[in-house]
């Protein structure tokens, strides 16, 4: 059995805020499941199913009451940022298998108006918690790694956040609007030896939700089709210290999983939605998807090359996590939203690819540098 | 600054006890698998490699080398080293690097484990050799 074509994005809404400290978090997560309602031409009455994250409020019962759905079919797959590129796959398992007919996917919440709640330990807690892993540091240890084994730059790794600024510019809603230079990022103050404040993405409230739904249901609305033909899923750890290596991700799990059951190659996608908590998370996950080779990322991002119109891989074209918006510093959500946006040909003008009818949308969830997830999805224009 | 930081007490569990009862003794211990002949850390009763239950505790030299680190500039308690060691013995695992000029650490330099003080069992840090 595949996924492959079985599943269609109908809705997407990114919800415009980046601070919002008068909403409750609920409600946002009613406001974006609205807005990617009204996106497909759907009521709420038509929804019967639900997926969310960690994020929701008491997990999936409290909201499916809050949000007053009634579901046949639910998932709760909670892998951090990257939990809403799993639900998408599982949300298109669940519609080929017959389990439900239109999928509603949430994200929402207000890191930027305060902390979040903690999260719950693991078994590694005893021998770990007290080290002061952040994510600043827990990436930068990836960078570190990184530079010493493949010779990688603090400029090659600013060059990535150069690109992103360059198309936050054009996104009304977008954090950071200011364009920077490569000397700006490595002047910017050090966080987590070696990644620097603009290395880092940008905290903000906010949330975004899509529509997933039969074929079918899909050619019957008024949208622009993007269907779903290849899904991977994948996890990474220490896994009892054997073999460390911090220099990949679980990408390069999920990754060729998603491009075979896609039936394409790297070399054929037209746009690139890849989670940017920080400029190394990009790097590492354009050399695991096989974008380039293990190693040769750095030269790979250098001198525009992922910037629309200017290289060969235009990434990120909202500006992402490092310049737009970083719900609930979850990044899954908002990587999907772009891709859609690309396929339909909805993207800004000045950042729209040309004829874009193939996209992949990757992301990872927890901390790269100690364990987490990987999932990415490619994205078809129909 | 790491040194004047204080540390949360290990919670324990059964599994991990003697962990923790040995590092009140001053030693570092890291379990073996006596099926497939794999050290891991931290302590699991079954094997993460072959999943046998045939696991021992052994008592490690304490000593390895730094596979990565990186220097957290922003924390409330001063700034830290977190960093990976690669032990002798073969596991890595996630640490602190102290009692040392965090400025001057180097990937593939020598460290070996000193214990800190917590309100109930020491935790494990490294420091350089």
């Amino acid at each position: 059995m595949t996924i492959k074509g079985r599943a269609y994005i109908a809705g997407i809404h990114e919800h415009p805020t980046r601070h919002a400290p008068d909403k409750s978090t609920a409600q946002l997560h009613a406001e974006v499941a609205k807005g990617a309602l009204e996106d497909a031409g759907l009521t709420k009455a038509d929804v019967d199913g639900y997926f969310c994250a960690g994020d929701a409020p008491g997990g999936a019962w409290p909201m499916v009451d809050y949000l007053g759905l009634r579901v046949r079919h639910v998932d709760s797959t909670e892998t951090g940022g990257c939990s809403y590129l799993i639900h998408l796959g599982h949300a298109a398992e669940a519609i080929a298998a017959g389990k439900c007919s239109i999928a509603l996917i949430t994200l929402a919440g207000k890191p930027r108006t305060g902390p979040l709640p903690p999260r719950a330990a693991g078994a590694e807690a005893d021998f770990e918690a007290a080290y002061g892993a952040t994510t600043h540091n827990a990436y930068g240890m990836c960078a570190m790694r990184h530079m010493h084994d493949y010779g990688t730059t603090s400029e090659q790794l600013a060059w990535i956040k150069v690109a992103a600024s360059h198309h936050a510019q054009y996104n009304p809603h977008a954090l950071l609007k200011d364009v920077v230079t490569v000397e700006d990022v490595v002047n910017s103050p050090m966080i987590s030896d070696p990644l620097h404040r603009l290395d880092c993405c940008v905290v903000t409230d906010g949330g975004g939700a899509l529509i997933v739904t039969t074929p079918e249901i899909a050619k019957s609305l008024k949208k622009p089709q993007v269907r779903l033909i290849g899904h991977g899923e994948a996890m990474k750890g220490p896994r009892g210290g054997k073999d460390l290596d911090l220099t990949y991700s679980a990408g390069i799990w999920s990754g060729p999983r998603a491009f075979e059951e896609a039936g394409v190659t790297p070399r054929d996608i037209k746009y690139a939605s890849i989670y940017d908590s920080f400029t190394i998370t990009v790097l590492m996950q354009i050399e695991d998807l096989g974008f380039c080779k293990k190693g040769e990322g750095g030269k790979f991002v250098a001198d525009g090359n992922l910037i629309s119109g200017v290289g060969k891989l235009p990434f990120n074209t909202d500006g992402g996590g490092l310049c737009s918006n970083h719900p609930v510093n979850r990044g899954g959500m908002t990587k999907i939203i772009e891709a859609v946006r690309q396929l339909r040909g909805e993207a800004h003008p000045k950042v729209q690819v040309p004829n874009c009818d193939l996209a992949v949308a990757h992301g990872t969830g927890g901390l790269l540098g100690v364990r987490h997830a990987a999932s990415t999805c490619i994205l078809e224009r129909a | 600054m790491a040194e004047t930081r204080k540390y949360p007490a290990p919670q324990g569990n059964p599994e991990t006890k003697p962990f923790w009862d040995a590092a009140a003794a001053g030693k570092f211990m890291i379990k073996r698998c006596t099926a497939c002949g794999e050290a891991h850390y931290f302590p699991r009763s079954i094997c993460p490699f072959c999943f046998s239950d045939k696991t021992v505790w052994e008592q490690s030299s304490g000593e390895g080398e730094i596979y990565t680190f990186s220097l957290m500039r922003k924390s409330a308690t001063g700034p830290y080293a977190i960093g990976y060691v690669t032990l002798r013995e073969g596991p890595s695992l996630q640490t602190n690097f102290v009692d040392c000029d965090i400025d001057k650490l180097k990937i593939g330099q020598k460290v070996k484990v000193v214990f800190k003080p917590t309100d109930g069992a020491p935790l494990p840090f490294f420091t350089p050799v």
